[in-house]
């Protein structure tokens, strides 16, 4: 069996240290290779793939993507490597990891109690999406799309649209369109404050509604489309949605 | 200082120089003069009569009595309670005795023709406001206390201690030296910290304080940590709340730098401005992560505590303005017996 593929994320440099000297001294017990480390969440998924690494040490309290959201993210790999947390003090994360039995390490760590984590990780314990999402419910940063083996993110805060699309989500940013594996229903509930529904199989960013002009006929009736910012085409409101919906461009 | 480790605080004279005390003084005697008119009067019509009268012949007396004990804080500050107390009452009755031909020369009510029924009232206003002093004094005590325990929970997140300690820990084995410095510096630090707090420190100490704490910091944030100081000299020497900037400071950290990938400054300016102490503690924002609990905790302490030690003289708010969160403190510049 080849050694197993480890990858380090931590934002603080002598905490990297710290867990490359640990693996060192656990390398006798359980042979391993570090793979790399990164010091934040984007760097980290790129590195996880590019390695094709087994497991990950992540820290959770992480700027701009926790070691929560990252490890979501993970999960659009085709094989998402084992995950490990590491935290200094966080109550909230650890009684969620408790309930959810997710292997977590706490800073300082202890090289027994990293050998027996690593050991698990190797014999192919994996994490669920659901679990993370109970964990964290906080809404992520980033979309995640898997691509050619790639990780590419997608800043939730440039998405212009959502459209449903058979089991896939289109998304739609200035630039291009991705297709992403989720329900428009859970990104609509996760991101409520963000996104708001036009239409059965769209979701639409709040912010970026300029108004609303006559659409054209259909079915003997008019309906309304919705003018976003950085975008040519006009979506379609449905009926149902158009209550609740028109008075969000207007005093802009 | 001999008083730090008893569990009340000693019975104390107000400070008269402090603007919230001559406030309550001059609120409490009007509205015992308010009460005392009310007993005076049998109907409503009567009621406005008296209240004219009895404030003619109280009001002199009492600035009087006010603007002579701010005169001579300095000097009662330095007799015991007792001693203090009989020179307050002297103060009064003999501010009541001295104005007293002004009464009769403007004419005022019979009730107070009678050199005798004034001081009486005096004496029994003096001694009605300092029990009321008293009373203050004993109630906020153990509320000094029990700040100073709050204070100790919310002052160093578990958090820095252990983010610190494995820092420490990755310095062991390739640089001894470095790890030496640092467990000193947090040993320092938990001295300081488990100390009895409720007595005020000179302003230097206090920043020394924050110093290690950020050289803690620096040691697993690295760069991305930068800290500007603009101190005064001429403040070195003012007394402050022990334990009120580390824990801004440490604010400013988990809020301003931790959340950021970019290296990110704090600035802490402090200035005197004659007789008072003005401190502004500034960090980058970051509107996202306000989530973040604990902020509130501290920000609501050391308000507290800046109002146990400084009445009213003292101010603490915060503002955000530029993209950076803004901490503004002022107080009362005083050094040390």
């Amino acid at each position: 069996m080849s050694p197993i593929r480890v990858v380090i994320v931590d934002d603080e440099q002598p905490a990297r240290n710290r867990l490359r000297e640990l693996l060192e001294d656990c390398r006798s017990d359980l042979p391993h290779a570090v793979a790399g480390e990164a010091a934040n969440g984007v760097q980290g998924l790129q590195l996880v793939a590019a390695a094709d690494a087994d497991v990950v040490l992540v820290d959770i309290h992480m700027p701009e993507m926790s070691g929560i959201e990252f490890a979501r993210h993970l999960q659009v790999l085709e094989r998402p490597p084992a995950v490990i947390f590491v935290t200094a003090h966080d109550r909230y994360a650890i009684e969620a990891f408790e309930v959810n039995a997710v292997d977590y390490l706490t800073k300082p760590v202890r090289a027994v109690r990293l050998l027996t984590a690593l050991k698990k990780a190797a014999s192919g314990a994996r994490l669920s999406r659901g679990v993370l999402e109970s964990i964290d419910p906080a809404p992520r940063r980033h979309f995640s799309v898997a691509e050619r083996g790639r990780v590419t993110l997608v800043p939730v805060s440039e998405v212009i649209y959502l459209m449903a699309e058979l089991k896939y989500l289109t998304l739609r940013t200035r630039e291009r369109e991705h297709l992403v594996e989720e329900s428009l229903t859970q990104v609509e509930q996760e991101f409520s404050g963000v996104f708001v529904r036009v239409h059965r199989n769209c979701l639409v960013a709040r912010r970026l509604i300029r108004g609303f002009e006559r659409g054209v006929e259909t079915e003997g009736e008019v309906g309304w489309s919705v003018v976003l910012e950085g975008l040519e085409e006009k979506l379609p409101v449905s009926r149902r949605q158009w209550p609740q919906v028109k008075s969000l461009g207007s005093g802009k | 200082m001999q008083s730090i480790r008893q569990n009340h605080l000693p019975d104390a004279l107000p400070d008269f120089r402090n603007l919230g005390v001559i406030s309550r003084i001059l609120l409490s005697v009007n509205a015992l003069a308010l009460l005392f008119a009310v007993a005076r009067s049998r109907e409503i019509g009567e009621f406005a009569v008296k209240v004219t009268e009895i404030a003619g012949s109280l009001e002199p007396v009492l600035l009087a009595a006010v603007v002579v004990l701010y005169a001579v804080s300095p000097l009662l500050e330095r007799l015991d309670y007792v001693q203090g107390l009989a020179a307050v009452f002297a103060i009064v009755l003999a501010a009541s005795a001295a104005l007293f031909p002004l009464q009769t020369y403007i004419g005022g009510s019979d009730e107070f023709r009678d050199l005798a029924w004034n001081l009486l009232c005096s004496a029994s206003a003096t001694a009605v406001v300092a029990w009321y002093f008293h009373l203050r004094n004993r109630a906020f005590s153990p509320a000094i206390s029990e700040a100073r325990l709050q204070a100790l929970q919310a002052r160093i997140r578990p958090h820095f201690l252990f983010n610190s300690l494995n820092a420490v820990l990755s310095l062991i084995r390739k640089d001894p030296k470095r790890a030496e410095g640092a467990l000193e510096d947090l040993a320092e630090l938990f001295r300081t910290v488990m100390a009895d707090n409720r007595q005020l420190v000179a302003l230097r100490d206090e920043v020394s304080l924050c110093r290690q704490y950020l050289n803690l910091e620096q040691l697993r944030l690295g760069e991305r940590l930068r800290v500007e100081w603009r101190l005064d000299p001429a403040a070195d020497d003012g007394l402050v709340p022990p334990m009120f900037l580390q824990p801004l400071v440490e604010n400013a950290v988990y809020h301003g730098i931790e959340p950021g990938i970019e290296p990110g400054l704090i600035e802490v300016r402090v200035e005197r401005r004659s007789d008072r102490l003005w401190l502004q503690l500034t960090n980058p924002y970051h509107p996202d992560y306000q989530h973040r609990q604990g902020n509130h905790m501290a920000l609501a302490n050391i308000r507290e505590r800046l109002q146990l030690h400084f009445d009213v003289e003292a101010s603490l708010n915060t503002r955000i303005a530029d993209g950076r969160y803004e901490i503004g403190i002022a107080m009362p510049y005083r050094t040390g017996p």
